[in-house]
């Protein structure tokens, strides 16, 4: 494995960009295909996979096990789609099998199982799962002194579970700055805005008061999102919450910023267009 | 047993054996940690902790992520014990022991502690009479019982030794170490205290030195009454349950709910196989106030109460 902060730069932001667009198209032929799945998270959640997995993480999927990789905690599993997306497209299975997708007996549950899958670290689903297991893996790291990164990716809808704040508050106490936290702010929860829901803001400052580096960024600007994600944590003495703002939809005209693709599936015609917008 | 310091004479408290282990086995393996929730004084690891501090993670009065850093734990290569009150462990965090550790099947420890109505009066919020039938839904979650402080630091062993979830339910209430024949322990299997084929009595933790004692004043009364310690709930010794029913009657007890706990487990194999009358001794639900050797007397969950039930299910055999 080779260190990111000596070789990837922004000239990798094309490659980033074409593993970015490959997600949202698969992604959506499998939830097409399926009849089911919450495309408006993938497309929210695309832009910082592919930066994470073809920018920023240390992991070879060959040795998906190996005690020294950086850890990647998808806490929105409901957004499989996109996630099994960037496994396949890092190469911890092979394509093909993402059209099995949701289809009876698949490892490709509709949310992820590591027992299934490598480069699933846990079983997530239920919602405020995915910091807490984040914390326990970098508080190892931290007792081993390994140089391994952790990386949880969450809503921001999610954000109303409590246990995250539980989490939030042992990072904080315990400077786990081999933490990165990723909220996908995309500001539409199920049914609704977050903020006519059970408001967030301001979330920047919610962080701080726990004890947490902040970062505001584009969430669909893969050179800020790689900035902000490959920055050396050595000595920041924080945990990094990055708030990526991003929109649901992101990518489709029609499905920008509409609730309606929470767990919206398209019709032939709708996957149709959608393809053709994503080129 | 060198582990236990004896509470009162002849009488020990668990957890002291709990705590020993966990300190010898960490000893002996530096992959293991200990997880607590504020829970370091209720679960005796003050020693632990001023022998390894960086190694007992305290992560507040939080339980959700209590259990979920065990698993985020065990992910980066800690074998780790965690351990809190057992009506906040397993009430509080359900969910996180299904998601992050049953079904995602990794390699934590939990360990309830104080199980039970041990905190007596301070009532149903503070017992834990359902956590066995809550954890029992869990396939792949092995659960034990233990009865005395040797099979404690038994069941502790094998927790660290078995590769996958496990739960240990661990009691304050003072309890004789058992007489043993010959003392061996393996997950999954019952251990058979007293011989006997007029009736089997299937009992765990705190209730089986009780039903020696009631075996014993049977047996001077002319009725010979099995005693099983069925420690493993989950995988439960189904073959010792069958040879139970076989004495035609069974009277299962716990310090538990009757719903759905050993009672519960014995009963589903019984009417499946060998259907024979029952007798599921424990508590009924929420209890009233009243301390923990008080409401042990008050639903009969003693020697006499024992012998009773014993009698009055003997009666019914067919």
């Amino acid at each position: 494995m080779s260190s990111p902060a000596q070789t990837l730069r922004n000239d990798v932001v094309p490659l980033i960009a074409s593993k970015a667009l490959w997600i949202r198209r698969r992604s959506f032929q499998m939830v097409y295909e399926a009849q089911q799945g919450h495309p408006g998270g993938d497309f929210s959640a695309a832009d910082v996979l592919a930066v994470l997995y073809f920018g920023a993480m240390h992991y070879d999927p060959a040795n998906p096990h190996d005690p020294a990789r950086d850890r990647f905690v998808m806490s929105k599993g409901h957004c499989s789609g996109a996630f099994y997306a960037v496994l396949a497209a890092a190469g911890y299975f092979p394509e093909a099998d993402l059209s099995t997708y949701m289809q009876p007996l698949s490892k490709l549950n509709g949310h992820p199982n590591r027992n299934y899958l490598p480069g699933v670290e846990t079983n997530t689903g239920p919602l405020g799962h995915g910091l807490p297991v984040a914390v326990g893996i970098a508080i190892a790291g931290q007792i081993d002194k390994a140089g391994f990164r952790t990386f949880v990716l969450t809503g921001d809808g999610e954000l109303q579970e409590g246990s995250n704040w539980e989490a939030a508050l042992t990072a904080g106490h315990r400077k786990l700055e081999n933490l990165t936290l990723i909220i996908d702010r995309n500001r539409l929860q199920q049914g609704a805005r977050t903020e006519d829901t059970a408001s967030l803001d301001p979330l920047d400052d919610k962080w701080r008061a726990f004890g947490w580096h902040v970062e505001v960024v584009d969430g669909h600007d893969h050179a800020a999102l790689l900035a902000a994600l490959t920055a050396d944590p050595k000595g920041r003495g924080k945990p990094l919450c990055v708030i990526a703002n991003t929109f649901k939809g992101k990518g489709v005209s029609f499905m920008h910023d509409n609730v309606a693709w929470h767990h919206g599936v398209p019709t032939k015609q709708q996957y149709e267009q959608a393809m053709a917008e994503l080129v | 047993m060198s582990a236990a310091a004896p509470a009162q004479s002849g009488m020990f408290d668990c957890r002291d054996s709990f705590a020993a282990t966990m300190e010898a086995l960490a000893e002996a393996d530096p992959r293991i940690v200990t997880v607590v929730s504020d829970s370091v004084g209720s679960s005796k690891l003050a020693g632990f902790g001023k022998r390894w501090p960086e190694r007992l993670v305290n992560v507040g009065i939080a339980e959700q992520t209590l259990v979920a850093v065990g698993a985020g734990l065990a992910n980066g290569g800690k074998v780790p014990f965690v351990s809190a009150a057992s009506c906040f462990l397993t009430g509080r965090a359900l969910e996180q022991i299904k998601a992050d550790i049953a079904y995602s099947n990794v390699n934590v420890k939990l360990i309830g502690q104080s199980s039970g109505v041990a905190y007596g009066e301070l009532g149903p919020t503070h017992h834990s009479i359902e956590d066995m039938a809550w954890l029992r839904l869990f396939n792949n979650l092995t659960l034990i019982v233990p009865a005395d402080p040797w099979q404690t630091e038994q069941a502790i062993r094998a927790a660290a030794a078995h590769d996958g979830p496990v739960f240990v339910r661990v009691s304050r209430m003072p309890v004789p170490a058992l007489d043993r024949r010959s003392a061996s322990f393996e997950i999954g299997k019952a251990e058979t205290l007293v011989e006997g084929d007029d009736i089997a009595i299937i009992a765990n933790g705190t209730m089986v030195h009780r039903a020696v004692a009631a075996a014993q004043t049977l047996a001077s009364q002319g009725i010979h009454a099995r005693v099983v310690n069925m420690a493993t709930v989950n995988p439960l010794d189904e073959a010792a349950i069958l040879d139970a029913a076989v004495t035609g009657a069974i009277v299962t007890i716990e310090e538990h709910s009757v719903r759905g706990g050993l009672g519960g487990a014995v009963a589903e194999v019984v009417t499946a196989n060998i259907p024979v009358p029952m007798r599921i001794m424990g508590f009924p639900g929420f209890v009233p106030t009243g301390s923990a050797a008080w409401l042990m007397e008050h639903f009969g969950l003693t020697e006499a109460g024992i012998v009773d039930a014993v009698k009055q299910t003997i009666a019914r055999k067919k």
